[in-house]
């Protein structure tokens, strides 16, 4: 059937060809060019780059503030798709709408807005900083930054989940006599476990090569708020070009490490999930637990 | 809603959780997009209108249209290309394929930019083959366009793999076996099947091209009026404590997103009636 069908329809070479080539030009061959460079200086030096105190403290506010990012959206994100999904609310067709603006509004935008309103004269700056807590120009105004940037991706990936939870085995938990406390932590939350992992996941990619709206609001202190990428950029402008390299070449190896890991993580919890007793079996677990 | 008591949360936990959600879209979405506005009208109309007609503020705005242009037909023909080869041919390694299509997503920006530098750049691969014939690619719009085109290549394949892949290969095999040339099957069956996905992925890739900022800003070498986009050129204002001109610009690309929202949300209404309409057109056959 499908080789029959394969020779029906045209186009499968100059198609595939395309893509590889254009796949190749663009993408495979800069990024494998960039490695290769690093092979001139070699692994020791490479190394010493990265271990280097400046570039250690730098990797520890990415992913520091990456991860907080990713934490603070997965909780947000899924109370914010649990009541997009199941409570009626005036204007929330508007709202949904508006939850896709951090992927819209360009990130420079989004820098100059929250350093405004965080600095210490701005609409919310003015407010928390008496409470001896500041947020623009601290390593607080980058997870600020990468919270708003990062927004979109759990609340996205759990919407559709929680719409495809059939009513029934809610139903069946309740009828049984599980509370809906004990509901959502038995059938619930097992069954959405995934999407927000994956969410929480596509949220710290994203944040960890945040570049544009982190600068406008981090203050870009050394060692204690600069960012990787920053870091790459002011290497290149002192054309330490292999310096720069260098730290691009383990941001992009450790990046890679991380979506592999989450792909096994996904790829395991579906599989689990997928030999797992029926929903309505667990159901009724839940009930009897009570 | 389904109103069934035993499924419903208490009411304090719903009121709870709508609050809860609703405040945090407040402060970290809704704030910022009318501070963008109010920032920029700060000093009224008149300052605003100004600011808007400053000559590099104008050619910033042609850069930025004239790159994401630029930029368009090579995402959109990759895009087609990949997705009618993924979605309607069984091939080895497609889903290699699909992860290396996705790779820009994980790739930070300031990386794409400096993977064009190290290619195309004074100590770059070609850097001297490209000085001794007078070409200019890194710190010039070239450049820009190219890392334009690494950050947005997975948008419209993204969309059209997917799509594509739901629709199945059968009403493309009818028009072949009826004897169509494979630029009208092209023509007359897959492009109006999948015209709204191509549309939609055409406005999400637009709007990170215009509003790329990190990549851009790397191969751009900031040429006031030469290699301005308009978000860089929002941060050379910012930094010399220009706030109505840095926010004015600001506001034309906060309009860009909010254009860009609405545009997609009827496209997704689009998609959404044209695949019920599919449904109930198909759903009394399904009976006979």
């Amino acid at each position: 059937m499908a080789s029959k069908s394969q020779r029906v329809l045209p186009g499968f070479g100059l198609a595939l060809g395309y893509t590889l080539v254009y796949l190749s030009l663009l993408i495979l061959l800069p990024l494998g060019g960039m490695v290769l460079r690093t092979a001139e200086l070699g692994f020791g030096q490479v190394m010493d780059i990265a271990l280097s105190e400046r570039s250690l403290a730098a990797f520890r506010v990415t992913f520091g503030a990456s991860l907080l990012a990713a934490m603070i959206n997965a909780f947000f994100g899924l109370i914010v798709a649990w009541v997009l999904v199941r409570y009626p609310f005036p204007g929330k067709r508007f709202v949904d709408a508006l939850v896709d603006l951090p992927f819209a509004l360009p990130t420079a935008v989004a820098g100059i807005t929250l350093a405004t309103l965080y600095a210490g004269n701005g609409w919310l700056g003015r407010y928390i900083e008496p409470l001896g807590f500041k947020v623009a120009y601290t390593p607080w105004g980058i997870v600020v930054a990468l919270t708003f940037i990062t927004l979109p991706f759990v609340v996205r990936t759990l919407q559709p989940v929680i719409e495809d939870i059939e009513i029934e085995v809610e139903e069946a938990a309740a009828s049984l006599g599980a509370s809906r406390w004990l509901t959502f932590r038995r059938i619930i939350f097992p069954a959405i476990s995934p999407a927000l992992l994956t969410g929480f996941a596509l949220a710290f990619a994203r944040a960890v090569g945040e570049y544009g709206s982190v600068i406008f609001i981090a203050g870009n202190l050394p060692l204690i708020s600069e960012i990787t990428p920053l870091l790459i950029i002011s290497k290149l402008e002192q054309y330490d070009v292999l310096g720069a390299t260098s730290l691009a070449v383990v941001m992009l190896a450790l990046s890679f490490i991380l979506l592999l890991c989450v792909n096994v993580l996904q790829w395991w919890t579906a599989n689990r999930h997928k030999n797992a007793e029926p929903l309505e079996v667990a159901a009724g677990r839940a009930g009897g637990a009570q | 809603m389904k109103s069934n008591r035993s499924t419903q949360e208490p009411r304090w936990v719903r009121y709870g959780l709508t609050t809860i959600g609703l405040g945090f879209l407040f402060f970290f979405l809704g704030l910022p997009l009318v501070a963008v506005f109010v920032e920029a009208l700060a000093q009224g109309v008149p300052v605003y209108v100004e600011a808007l007609r400053e000559p590099e503020t104008r050619s910033a705005i042609g850069l930025t249209v004239g790159i994401a242009l630029a930029v368009l037909p090579f995402n959109i023909v990759f895009g087609v290309a990949a997705a009618w080869a993924i979605a309607k041919f069984d091939f080895r390694g497609k889903s290699l394929l699909i992860t290396l299509i996705d790779l820009p997503f994980a790739v930070s920006p300031v990386v794409a930019g400096l993977i064009f530098i190290l290619l195309f750049g004074a100590q770059g691969t070609f850097g001297p083959w490209l000085a001794e014939h007078d070409l200019k690619i890194v710190f010039a719009v070239p450049g820009m366009i190219l890392a334009t085109m690494f950050i947005t290549f997975p948008f419209i394949a993204r969309e059209l793999i997917p799509l594509m892949q739901s629709q199945g290969k059968e009403e493309e095999e009818a028009a072949v076996s009826l004897g169509a040339s494979g630029w009208q099957m092209f023509w007359r069956v897959t492009l109006p099947n999948i015209k709204w996905g191509l549309l939609y992925g055409v406005i999400l890739s637009n709007a990170r091209a215009m509003g790329e900022f990190g990549a851009v800003s790397v191969v751009s070498g900031h040429i006031r009026g030469e290699t301005n986009t308009l978000p860089l050129h929002v941060e050379i204002l910012y930094n010399e404590y220009n706030a109505i001109g840095a926010f004015a610009a600001a506001s034309i690309l906060a309009l860009l997103a909010l254009v860009t929202l609405v545009a997609k949300t009827i496209v997704e209404w689009r998609m959404k009636k044209e695949t019920e309409m599919l449904n109930t057109v198909l759903a009394p056959e399904k009976t006979q």
